[in-house]
């Protein structure tokens, strides 16, 4: 049983946002703005105290949520408040190894199936230690997204014949962030990577601008836009809390989306 | 019979590993293969060992305690001299083997996180040994209770980067490291002060600190004529223990490691991760760790910047899950007395973290017989430390010592 399906024919918008930031119900309301926005896949990042692979902004955004309480299990519980709320797009859990290691591999999974997650992505749960979790991602139907690097070289191959779902291309070395120019060797190593997958390849890791996304759109099967939105709601945050100016920060929120999915989405649709 | 360890996965037992983002995976497999191939190498060893004894002043003592020993009442002590070596602790020993090693992969800069500033400076000073650029995270709380460390770090020629997450210190300054590491890792070489991290580094290290425990058991040997009885080292990621043990694992001594429980292993602040920790994943390596039941970590908290660390080696971990060393805690305040201690009875003032040592070989040899022996591992000495020493004493320059105590 695969819960991941992926719009055909159709280059994919995957943002990310964080789970509790600022607020769990404002995570609910970003997702469905986001889905208005064109997103065709969410990724909803779990806060972590110690998150390797991430920049400052998501560590921000990380600090914010973990001083709401938020959880890797109330963040799994959002999904099915997304869903109630009326977000059909798929949903992958962004987390890092260690919560879920102490939550238990095997509830977690549950955890995620049960509340309509679609896949889980752990960027610091490389190929080699990976088996065991992606036995039970395929036994719970929800894969376990595959990540390449710059510096995959020889392991591209090794790793795309096992991608599920679609495969994570970070586009440059370095943690999550902002990034003015992605590097001139990007379009040649996707090129590489998408000869040896079988299933889309997104690429992340630095894009912010419809300039970036436009440009990538040739090269690529996705694009994940993350520190950015992240950025914007960071922005918005006072205005996000503020009752009678909440509805006019989610527009907002969601105008600077729509702006980056449109590139991907030519000529822009109006969903 | 203890296995031969980490296994071709870097694993001890269940702990080790490498937990790490895909853009570190090549790197890491780089310095694998090169550190087998380095530690097979014996002009590699000879060049090593060369700069340890002509630039670091190995072998370093093995000193025999005897106001110590008599004011204790028990067993005979012996200190392993860490502290005599180049930039005052064990930490430079591990600093020139990687530099080595940076050197031999053609990587001219250096990446290093540091707590209490001993391999932040130890780094530095490699870097200038070896004509490289350094760059150093630091917590800045770290930088506060260490800022000797930190000029000299400067007047080494590092770069020091203050790190203001978390609790702005070791583990904070490590995560910091780690990230610029993936940013920069096809020209940086990121030199890690401790058994901890990804493999090959918890082997790495601990292959670049055996030293300690080669030199002290032939020094023992050749002393005492048998090996001792008990040998005791702090441990906080716990490199100088790891060095001083390992060549001890299959003789008949018994190990005992000493982690730092700050206010007191059943309050929250302390750093005794092996005491009060669980099994999870920090820094690239699955170990014990203090963490909250949703898998955050939990800050730390010592008197000592270098014990102040919420993870320890997975090789320790490993150690302790099948019990062949024994890990047992130690105050603040005992570490401040024992701190006090040494310094008064043999004229040595030790680390902070060393103190550590110290107070538990103190309280175990009082319980031992005249003919036993213990040693412990004086893994670095306290000028650092003096002045915080003074504020925590309550002292101002001038005042009568015994006045404090």
């Amino acid at each position: 049983m695969k819960t991941l399906r992926l719009p055909a024919n159709q280059p994919l918008f995957i943002p990310f946002i964080v789970a509790g930031d600022p607020s769990a119900d404002l995570t609910v309301d970003l997702a469905l703005a986001l889905q208005d926005a064109g997103a065709d896949v969410l990724e909803l990042g779990v806060p972590y105290s110690d998150p390797l692979a991430d920049g400052p902004t998501i560590q921000r955004a990380a600090a914010r949520a973990l001083a709401g309480q938020m959880t890797l299990p109330k963040a799994v519980q959002l999904v099915a408040a997304m869903r109630k709320k009326g977000v059909k797009i798929p949903i992958i859990i962004f987390t890092y190894y260690n919560p879920v290691l102490q939550l238990g591999e095997e509830s977690f999974f549950a955890l995620a199936r049960e509340n309509g997650a679609n896949g889980v992505l752990i960027p610091d749960l490389p190929f080699e230690e990976s088996g065991p979790l992606r036995e039970l991602g395929e036994r719970f139907g929800l894969p376990l997204i595959s990540l390449v690097a710059p510096t995959s070289k020889q392991r591209i191959e090794r790793i795309a014949s096992a991608a599920e779902g679609f495969l994570y291309c970070v586009s440059s070395l370095g943690v999550t962030g902002v990034r003015e120019t992605l590097p001139e060797s990007l379009g040649g190593f996707l090129g590489e990577v998408k000869r040896h997958s079988r299933v889309p390849v997104a690429v992340g890791f630095g894009i912010s601008t419809p300039e970036q996304v436009a440009m990538l759109k040739g090269v690529c099967d996705g694009v994940v836009v993350g520190s950015a939105l992240v950025q914007k709601v960071e922005q918005l945050l006072e205005r996000l809390q503020t009752p009678t100016e909440k509805e006019a920060a989610i527009a907002e929120f969601a105008a600077y989306a729509r702006s980056l999915a449109a590139p991907l989405h030519a000529p822009c649709s109006s969903r | 019979m203890i296995e031969q360890i980490p296994n071709e996965h870097g694993r001890f037992g269940d702990f080790g590993g490498k937990f790490v983002p895909e853009t570190l995976m090549l790197p890491l497999e780089e310095i694998e293969v090169e550190l087998d191939k380095a530690l097979a190498d014996e002009s590699f060893k000879q060049e090593y060992i060369r700069i340890l004894q002509h630039y670091s002043g190995r072998p370093t003592p093995l000193t025999f305690a005897p106001n110590l020993t008599r004011q204790v009442g028990g067993a005979k002590m012996y200190l392993k001299r860490e502290d005599l070596n180049h930039t005052g602790a064990h930490k430079i020993n591990n600093a020139i083997g990687q530099a080595l090693l940076a050197k031999r992969m053609g990587k001219k800069k250096l990446i290093a996180e540091t707590g209490a500033g001993q391999h932040g400076v130890a780094a530095a000073t490699v870097a200038a040994h070896f004509g490289m650029d350094c760059i150093v995270f630091m917590g800045e709380e770290d930088m506060k209770r260490q800022e000797l460390n930190v000029f000299r770090m400067r007047l080494l020629g590092a770069e020091v980067v203050p790190v203001s997450s978390g609790n702005r210190t070791l583990k904070d300054a490590t995560n910091e490291a780690i990230r610029y590491w993936v940013a920069h890792c096809d020209d940086h070489f990121y030199m890690i002060g401790s058994v901890v991290g990804p493999h090959p580094y918890p082997k790495m290290v601990r292959e670049f600190q055996r030293i300690i425990g080669d030199e002290a058991k032939e020094q023992f040997l050749a002393r005492e004529g048998k090996l001792p009885d008990v040998i005791v080292a702090c441990v906080g990621g716990g490199s100088n223990a790891i060095g001083m043990f390992y060549p001890f694992l299959q003789d008949d001594v018994r190990l005992v490691g000493v982690e730092a429980a700050g206010k007191g292993i059943d309050t929250p602040h302390h750093a005794a991760t092996i005491a009060k920790g669980t099994k999870g994943v920090i820094h690239g390596a699955m170990t014990y760790l203090l963490q909250d039941e949703y898998g955050q970590i939990i800050e730390p908290y010592s008197i000592s910047a270098g014990l102040d660390y919420p993870g320890v080696g997975p090789e320790h971990a490993y150690l302790a899950s099948i019990g062949r060393v024994r890990y047992e805690s130690v105050t603040d305040e005992e570490a401040v007395a024992a701190f006090q201690l040494l310094s008064q009875t043999e004229g040595i003032i030790p680390a902070i973290e060393s103190a550590h040592a110290v107070a538990k070989a103190v309280e175990l040899a009082r319980r031992m017989e005249p003919d036993e022996t213990v040693l412990i591992c004086l893994s670095g000495r306290g000028d650092k430390d003096v002045q915080a020493m003074m504020r925590h004493l309550g002292m101002k320059e001038g005042e009568d010592v015994a006045s404090a105590r």
